[in-house]
């Protein structure tokens, strides 16, 4: 039945509601296990950049983008088709440095956070923290090297949230132990 | 603080309540579930634990799914009969759910209602999930009824 349905489920969208509440079922979780936000932080961090190793796969096998030439391309092919093919939004790509090597994305609506606030104690939580580490670990698995982290957060009292991406260095591929 | 507290409360508690328009991929779902997963498992050592976590989770889930789809669908009321919450699991709850795998929202779901009961996940053929009612519930929609 998974392999004739492969096609099906290309394009198969749902509702964000559910996504959202697993969202935030998971962050309470990890708030009760953790006792603080720094760890917290880094748990959610780790865990996207696991989902970040496995995404890249499957948006490579469903979006027809070949290799990108420059962090330019990248940055546009990451805004316009992987947000929008997996959470239904496409942020604008702003604020390039002049040396061209890192610049912001701008999402004026997040899925993850909808119906969501902060409690005070909490202040230090960078919610979306998922979100950094999907990026890094797609990102690594094409050999890119980057820095990714929020600058702004509406759940902090800012208008938009800010992802801001820095290109660190390109990965050399490294071939196996074993196959010498 | 006092500032904050009307501000940043009241900003939310006056959003509507329609569906949102975004829609989300399946696949980015069945990512964050897997790794959800993977997490209760590495902090528990036995499968029936790891079950029990993930209720858990689907607990908070299931309690605020139904407070939106009451408020939504029924204009406020609950339902009080057994066979009619199912009913309505049944078709609001799953078609708001899309289908997803979630013995853990049902439980969560009957339980809120003021349904307590155990629902179990059987793989037979394909998934069926079987709910216990506890004996007080059936006592009690037997007096309904009878009334």
């Amino acid at each position: 039945m998974s392999r004739q349905s492969n096609r099906a489920t290309d394009s198969k969208k749902m509702n964000s509601e559910l996504f959202t509440l697993t969202y935030g079922a998971l962050v309470t979780q990890l708030c009760k296990d953790y006792e603080n936000d720094e760890e917290v932080n880094k748990q959610l961090d780790k865990m996207g950049y696991n989902i970040g190793v496995r995404l890249i796969e499957d948006f490579l096998a469903r979006s027809s983008v070949g290799r990108c030439h420059d962090f330019r391309e990248t940055a546009d092919v990451i805004a316009k088709v992987a947000f929008k093919m997996y959470l239904g939004v496409t942020p604008s790509v702003t604020n390039w440095s002049p040396a061209g090597d890192e610049f912001s994305l701008i999402l004026e609506s997040n899925p993850l956070v909808d119906f969501v606030e902060l409690p005070d104690n909490h202040s230090n939580l960078v919610y979306s923290s998922l979100l950094c580490g999907v990026l890094r670990g797609a990102l690594e698995m094409v050999q890119m090297a980057v820095d990714v982290r929020f600058a702004q957060d509406t759940l902090r009292g800012d208008s938009v949230t800010e992802i801001r991406m820095k290109f660190i260095k390109r990965i050399e591929e490294n071939l196996p132990a074993g196959d010498e | 603080m006092e500032v904050r507290f009307t501000r940043g409360k009241s900003a939310i508690l006056e959003r509507s309540l329609t569906r949102p328009k975004t829609e989300v991929s399946v696949s980015a779902f069945a990512l964050l579930f897997s790794e959800m997963v993977q997490y209760c498992q590495s902090r528990v050592y036995s499968v029936s634990e790891l079950q029990a976590r993930l209720a858990d989770m689907g607990q908070g889930v299931g309690a605020s799914l139904l407070d939106v789809l009451v408020m939504r669908e029924k204009n406020g009321k609950r339902e009080t009969k057994v066979l009619n919450i199912l009913l309505f699991i049944k078709v609001n709850v799953w078609k708001a759910l899309f289908g997803k795998e979630a013995d853990k929202l049902e439980q969560a779901i009957l339980t809120h209602s003021g349904f307590p009961a155990k629902v179990t996940v059987h793989w037979h053929k394909g998934t069926t999930l079987m709910i216990k009612f506890d004996e007080a519930v059936i006592a009690r929609d037997k007096s309904l009824d009878g009334r």
